[in-house]
């Protein structure tokens, strides 16, 4: 038991056992006499089984290695999360009982300003809850034996979700039958938005039930939900298979369509800005032209020589069909050759969608001449000759 | 073949004034005569399928009317008028070899090589020129006109279109096609043997020397020189005898071909006035008489215009201190050097010393196509079946061809070499 004497202060290194692990009777033994004694030991962090004597298989090995929370670790976390939080609204000088996520992520920015790319690697500030990946309590008692009944099927989780839904299933049958049997029967079909949700996805219920499932599983389990749905049901289940359903909205109706303007002789315009690696290019585009553009103060045949630029510019009207129709004069600063063009192309094309109807507006969106290009200079890492060119590799 | 083409391209009266119904039934015949030939000899036209060839006829029967939009018959440049604006005229090759054998832009020649035939648009500021040429009074000084305008837009073949019409009206036509190519790149300098302080470029004044031979033949026999010209030691030329020999000497011994260029400018400038002959100069790219040059001498010091013998006698000829005849020119920013490319504008590209010695003088703007020129020049085009894109015929087409070259002509000309 010499091994079991586990300091107390090594408060960095706690283990969860998941489920499971030790199946030798003999090991229960041990383990439920080594929790007895650390719980009985003062000011000790509980320390569910480091790992035993029998550290050699493989198995425990592996557990080693895993990340695991304790419960406690979390709640611990939590509360620094909160004085953190009150301590940022002072900070900031807000009011710290009304400070919500989207103002901490704010006061974040501002402190820890940060110029990565990629958005995943600045610094965030949000609840444990979200940043430490939920984790299985344990699934047993003190005596050894499991909470949930289907713990030995393996996925106790999936499978009484599936128990759940089947249930309801039945239940619904159930009073279909004595519906018809009373004659009070009615057809009445659901109406559910068919395009306003869709079903969980695999990685979502994953999330969800804390346990890993295999394509089968997860189409099975669809599967049943799609035949519940099928049926009429009440709130309660309408409810439970709201559970399973994610909003998805459609991204055009994102675009914001600006109002015609007009300007002192009546001629309606409308203007749009547009930019493209670092160019920035701000338009105005006039109904009732003869296909003129004008790109600061400069005909766009003088501005833009190559015959590529012309063509990036022409690329909304012709696609609107609206070639000779529209007058345009922009300002564009930044960038290169092309991306002035093609800064000029998205501001346009955002101008236009204010003379143009909505199914016009979405078929732009799905050409992409609605979107700007993310692309921008890849920066040169050292160590390398470029962003991506290594150094001339010599054999020796 | 020659006969059967002559079938499918009746020559149409010009003004196109006939009912389209006589020319569609004129067309249903031709082409009901064409069938009735046998199918053995289709196959013999050319390398053309005979797929092709009914296309073509399709073609022809839509672009029936609009043919007396973009041709004309008038091959002569005197009787050019307002009507004849955005029609295309033919020049006969005989012209071509002897007027402008050095006088075209390249991509025109290479145009005029592909097609077969050298058609010039009539266009407003030659119009313009031509008449002012016609009504020109030869007792007072030559006056100078100048072609200006953005890139592209035509002023060398204006120009081309006036000496053609100088040509017919048996003028003297002095022409130099590119001023530019005197103040650079030029590889063998001399020290003028006439004055120590310029230079001489012999191989450019000697093509020059072929080509004006070649330009004016019957003159250069009955202009005599006045004056006594000693070449070397050996070598002079006595008063009284033609020109024409002051210019085979020039060719022959290309030492002094400057100087005899220089003494043909002189004594060409000297008797225009006497009335027998009306000179006519043109220069292209004038401005490259005033402006910098990359000539450097052997201790690398830049060379400035006026040392070149050349170009300083050039300066002396469009000065307006003779009469009878006159003197056109064209600002042009695309040979020039150390101009910014968006000037066109006489006053930016002359400068300020250029400007002074060409005052006063009339400037005529050459712009881009209008819509009508525009049309004539694709109608001209899809006639010689250069464009070959499927939608080149159609409108959505011609307004994609109208916005991308912005109805610039050498943009469009370079658009439709790709199709």
């Amino acid at each position: 038991m010499a091994a079991l004497r586990v300091s107390c202060g090594a408060a960095a290194s706690y283990r969860l056992f998941l489920g499971g692990r030790v199946s030798s009777a003999r090991g229960q033994g041990l383990w439920k006499a080594a929790a007895a004694k650390l719980q009985r030991s003062p000011g000790c962090q509980i320390l569910r089984l480091r790992h035993t004597t029998v550290v050699t298989t493989r198995k425990n090995v592996a557990a080693l290695r895993r990340e695991t929370y304790t419960v406690d670790f979390i709640k611990k976390q939590i509360e620094e999360f909160n004085i953190g939080k009150r301590h940022l609204a002072n900070m900031m000088g807000e009011d710290p009982e009304t400070f919500t996520q989207e103002d901490i992520d704010r006061a974040i920015a501002y402190l820890f300003p940060s110029g990565l790319f990629e958005k995943r690697a600045r610094p965030i500030m949000k609840h444990p809850e979200e940043i430490f990946p939920k984790q299985r309590a344990i699934q047993w008692g003190e005596d050894g034996r499991p909470f949930h009944f289907l713990f030995y099927t393996g996925r106790q989780s999936y499978y009484s979700l599936m128990h759940e839904a089947y249930g309801k299933l039945l239940d619904v049958e159930n009073r279909q039958d004595q519906l018809r049997a009373k004659g009070l029967f009615s057809e009445k079909t659901k109406a559910r938005d068919p395009i306003g949700s869709r079903w969980l996805i695999k990685e979502e219920l994953e999330e969800m039930l804390v346990e890993k499932l295999s394509d089968q599983d997860y189409a099975q389990f669809i599967r049943l939900l799609e035949r519940l749905s099928a049926l009429p049901c009440d709130a309660a289940e309408e409810e439970f298979v709201g559970r399973f359903r994610r909003s998805v909205t459609i991204q055009s109706k994102k675009q914001l369509i600006e109002p015609l303007q007009y300007d002192e002789k009546g001629m309606a315009f409308s203007t749009g800005q547009g930019n493209r690696k670092t160019a920035k290019a701000k338009v105005a585009v006039y109904d009732h032209g003869s296909g003129r553009i004008e790109v600061n103060g400069v005909d766009y045949l003088l501005y833009f020589p190559v015959t590529q630029d012309r063509e990036q510019l022409m690329f909304p009207f012709h696609f609107l069909d609206r070639l000779g129709e529209h007058d345009v004069t922009c300002t564009v600063s930044g960038g290169g050759r092309a991306a002035q063009a093609g800064a000029i192309r998205l501001a346009t094309a955002r101008a236009l969608c204010s003379f143009v109807t909505e199914d016009e507006v979405e078929w732009m969106r799905q050409a992409g001449l609605l979107t700007a290009d993310p692309r921008v200079r890849e920066r040169k890492k050292p160590g390398q000759e470029g962003a991506r060119r290594k150094f001339t590799w010599k054999k020796r | 073949m020659a006969t059967r083409k002559k079938k499918l391209t009746p020559p149409l009266p010009e003004a196109g004034h006939s009912s389209a119904g006589i020319m569609l039934k004129g067309m249903t015949r031709l082409i009901s005569s064409v069938h009735k030939l046998d199918p053995g000899r289709f196959l013999h036209i050319g390398t053309q399928a005979p797929q092709c060839l009914a296309a073509h006829l399709d073609n022809q029967v839509a672009t029936e009317s609009p043919r007396a939009i973009s041709r004309t018959s008038e091959n002569d440049p005197a009787k050019h008028g307002e009507q004849h604006e955005g029609q295309h005229y033919n020049i006969s090759f005989q012209d071509l070899k002897t007027v402008f054998s050095h006088g075209l832009p390249p991509r025109f020649v290479m145009q005029v090589k592909t097609f077969n035939e050298a058609c010039l648009m009539v266009r407003r500021p030659a119009l313009e020129l031509l008449h002012y040429l016609k009504n020109t009074n030869f007792a007072h000084p030559a006056v100078r006109y100048v072609f200006y305008g953005e890139k592209g837009t035509g002023k060398t073949l204006s120009l081309c279109h006036s000496i053609h019409f100088c040509a017919k009206q048996d003028w003297l036509i002095l022409h130099i096609p590119d001023a530019h190519l005197w103040v650079k790149n030029c590889r063998d300098l001399l020290q003028s043997t006439y004055n120590k302080q310029r230079f001489d470029q012999p191989l450019e004044a000697s093509t020059w020397l072929k080509n004006f031979k070649t330009a004016n033949e019957h003159f250069l026999s009955q202009i005599k020189v006045q004056e006594k010209y000693v070449w070397n030691k050996r070598e002079s030329t006595e008063k009284g005898s033609p020109l024409g020999e002051v210019v085979e000497q020039g060719i022959m011994r290309v030492r002094n071909a400057t100087d005899a260029v220089g003494i043909v400018l002189k004594e060409l400038k000297r008797q225009s006035s006497s009335g027998i002959f009306r000179l006519l100069v043109a220069v292209d790219g004038v401005n490259a008489l005033w402006g910098r040059t990359t000539l450097k001498r052997e201790d690398k010091s830049p060379i400035a215009p006026e040392e070149l013998a050349f170009i300083y006698n050039l300066r002396k000829m469009v000065k307006n201190d003779w009469q009878g005849g006159a003197i056109v020119l064209t600002v042009s920013q695309t040979g020039s050097l150390f101009k910014p490319r968006k000037a066109y504008l006489p006053q930016e590209l002359l400068g300020k010393e250029g400007f002074d010695a060409l005052d006063p003088f009339i400037p005529i703007l050459v712009s881009n196509y209008n819509p009508k020129e525009f049309e004539s020049c694709i109608h001209y085009y899809l006639e010689n079946n250069w464009l070959q894109h499927e939608k080149a015929h159609t409108e959505e087409g011609k307004k994609e061809l109208l916005f991308l070259s912005n109805r610039n002509p050498g943009q469009l000309e370079r658009l439709c070499a790709y199709l």
